[in-house]
């Protein structure tokens, strides 16, 4: 599904990104924690494809593409998606309208039948459902005057529309009220397939109770610097970071 | 005087009916006779040339029965009115409330109105083409709303230009509010194909007594062809509301002169404007806001794209007077470019001679939001449709607050045309949203 082998990537003449590896098999769900500033939405923005991040090295294959190659929305049709640890508000653009377009590029380039409007909003209507959230907001501005908790609902949507291949979510649980974290957590879950992996960022072992993870990384520094099975995001609430100090280095 | 000039007068000089009028028709052809024509050194003409105008050859109005495609008209319920070339057509025309009466159905009161209210703001003296729409008018509405009453559907004027003769139309429209009246007025521009190349001198004035309240919409969204040098003139009293909206797609030239005093304590301006010129179009705002006395507000914000090789050129003035301490003014002004042969002269003019006031006044050209783009390409949105919809969202944003849904909902999908967007989904949206 994905393979990244090396990979170092900077932001202004920094370096973010020191060597990461990181092996992604269909249907596998891999938590990644680290401490604040350590480059786990740099991977996100990096996958993504996001321009002020260049790589300077590496490479990272997606379903035997050469991930790094492609442009930033050809990325998302070929089905990687990565939900905002803060998503953007676009005033004037209606969601609906959006999501619209969104889903008819994305079945486009995967040859599928393109939905007729309004069996779009139905869809439309019976996802936001799912994910608890109001029809009104399907009205409104991308995430204009969304509250935090109402971004994130919005993002998983948007997740469940498009069914993407692999699916980051950078810290998709901040933020959230338990019955949200427990929604978004239920969508996720019943996203989960043997074709479909998670790459989910957090900083809470409490979301990894809901999504049980098949892996757990911590990036510390750049790098993956330990990986271990679900046991390993209880020890790490339990004893922070500061053991790990020395793989780090 | 220029060609033009001549001619116009010329044509106006053989406009006779109604003869009540003929007082009017003759101080506007002395002051259109009197006021050299602009050129670039006029200050109110700097950024915007007419010499597309110049090369017009003026007819005066041709009766056309021609009726308006239904597909143009905003489906309201209202009092409607629909002039062809500026000759109003009964027979497409509603049947009209004793407080609304065209120039041809006057009582000897509407009449008095007329003669001592015309021009009375629409200042002939200062105004070329106010001028030239007194010189030749013989058509127009008046309304006249008495103390504490409501008209009870909006009165909704429809201008419509045919036929291949260029024009001179030149329709007044005045509205008298008495103290604590109410009325909702929409003046809608449009014309039959993109040759169509009438001069329209549209002038609107709207007197607010105190506490009186108006929603206004100037609508233009006449086609390429088109040379529109028109006004809207208000007057504020005591605790007046003016709500305005205004759209010009863009023309030959589509000029609109907006002048607003407020001539009593708490009166309140509220103007929001778009516009969207592309291909070779010109659309020229020149907004004037006088504040005489104190205590007053205004708030006004425009935002224009301009695409291809079109211009569009925004002057916002707020005058405030020495008695107007405790003025709040604001004025905010955004373009977008959309082509590097696009132009905007966006010019703030501040005068202010109070000390104790709130102006805030930004005039800019604006660019995408990268972080926005790259969300929407983010989702699979190539990066063209993706500014293709937030130049739209940029512009939809105003149409939102548009308080008439029948009018925000007839606006969406010419706008999505413009803007090269599906629009079976706004429609949809805008319709039917809830039953499905
Ligand atoms: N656009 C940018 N310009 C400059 N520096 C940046 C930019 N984006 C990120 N950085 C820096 O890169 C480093 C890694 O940031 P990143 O957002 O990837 O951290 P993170 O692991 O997601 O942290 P958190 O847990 O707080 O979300 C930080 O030091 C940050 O300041
Ligand atoms: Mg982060």
């Amino acid at each position: 599904m994905l393979s990244i082998n090396n990979l170092c990537a900077s932001v202004e003449d920094k370096d973010i990104l020191k060597g990461l590896s990181l092996d992604i098999k269909p249907g596998e769900v891999h938590a990644i924690m680290g401490p604040n500033g350590a480059g786990k939405s740099t991977l996100g923005s990096v996958l993504a494809g996001r321009e002020a991040f260049s790589v300077t090295d590496g490479s990272v294959a997606f379903a035997d593409k050469d991930l790094l190659e492609l442009d930033v929305e050809e990325r998302a049709r070929e089905g990687l998606f990565l939900a905002f640890q803060y998503p953007v508000e676009i005033p004037g653009v209606s969601n609906m309208e959006f999501l619209k377009a969104s889903v008819d590029a994305v079945r486009k380039h995967q040859g599928k039948p393109e939905l007729s409007s309004v069996e779009f909003m139905k869809l439309a209507r019976e996802t936001s459902k799912k994910v608890k959230l109001d029809q009104a907001f399907l009205k409104r501005g991308v995430n204009e005057g969304f509250s935090g908790g109402e971004k994130k609902r919005n993002e998983i949507l948007q997740m469940m529309l498009l069914e993407p291949k692999l699916c980051i979510l950078d810290e998709t649980d901040s933020g959230l009220d338990i019955d949200a974290l427990q929604t978004v957590a239920d969508g996720v879950n019943a996203m989960r397939s043997a074709e479909r992996s998670f790459i989910v960022v957090t900083h809470y072992q409490r979301l990894l109770d809901y999504i049980v993870p098949d892996f757990v990384h911590v990036l510390a520094d750049g790098k993956i610097v330990k990986s271990g099975d679900k046991s390993l995001a209880k020890e790490l609430e339990a004893k922070g970071y500061s053991w790990l100090e020395g793989e780090v280095a | 005087m220029g060609d033009l000039q001549t001619a116009a007068l010329k044509l106006a000089e053989t406009q006779s009916a109604p003869a009540w009028l003929d007082a009017v028709r003759r101080r506007g052809a002395e002051r259109f006779a009197a006021t050299p024509w602009p050129n670039r050194r006029t200050e109110n003409w700097k950024y915007t040339s007419l010499a597309g105008l110049a090369k017009k050859e003026l007819r005066l109005p041709e009766v056309q029965p021609v009726s308006v495609p239904e597909k143009d008209l905003i489906a309201l319920d209202a009092y409607k009115l629909v002039f062809v070339n500026g000759v109003l057509d009964q027979a497409q025309s509603d049947s009209l409330p004793d407080a609304v009466a065209t120039f041809a159905s006057v009582n000897e009161q509407q009449i008095e109105l007329v003669q001592s209210r015309l021009g009375a703001l629409a200042d002939s003296s200062q105004h070329l083409f106010a001028a030239l729409s007194e010189a030749a008018s013989t058509e127009g509405v008046v309304v006249h709303v008495t103390a504490g009453q409501k008209l009870d559907k909006p009165l909704y004027v429809v201008n419509y230009s045919s036929g291949e003769a260029a024009q001179l139309i030149a329709t007044r429209v005045l509205v008298v509010l008495g103290v604590g009246a109410e009325a909702e007025i929409i003046e809608q521009f449009i014309s039959s194909d993109a040759q169509q190349a009438n001069l329209v001198a549209a002038q609107t004035e709207i007197f607010l007594a105190d506490n009186a309240s108006v929603q206004h919409y100037r609508l233009n969204l006449e086609q390429e062809g088109i040379t529109h040098a028109g006004g809207v003139f208000v007057e504020l009293g005591r605790d007046a509301n003016f709500d305005g909206f205004a759209i010009a797609k863009g023309g030959e030239l589509i000029r609109n002169d907006y002048v607003l005093e407020h001539c009593g304590p708490g009166a309140h301006v509220e103007l929001q404007g778009v516009y969207m010129p592309r291909g070779q179009q010109v659309v020229d705002y020149h907004t004037n806001i006088k504040h005489r006395v104190a205590h007053c507000t205004s708030n006004e914000v425009f935002r224009g794209i301009i695409g291809d090789r079109a211009k569009a050129v925004f002057n916002g003035r707020i005058h405030i007077f020495e008695d107007a301490q405790k003025t709040l003014a604001e004025l905010s002004n955004k373009n977008l470019l959309t082509s590097n042969r696009a132009e905007i002269d966006t010019k703030p003019e501040l005068e202010i001679y109070a000390d104790d006031v709130k102006c805030a006044h930004g005039a800019t050209v604006a660019q995408l939001d990268d972080e926005a783009l790259y969300y929407l390409q983010t989702r699979g949105v190539s990066k063209e449709q993706a500014k293709v919809m937030m130049s739209f969202g940029f512009i939809n944003e105003l149409i939102q607050t548009i308080k008439n849904e029948a009018v925000m909902n007839y606006l969406l999908p010419i706008l999505a045309e413009q803007f090269g967007r599906e629009n079976e989904l706004l429609q949809l949206e805008a319709e039917s949203f809830d039953e499905l």
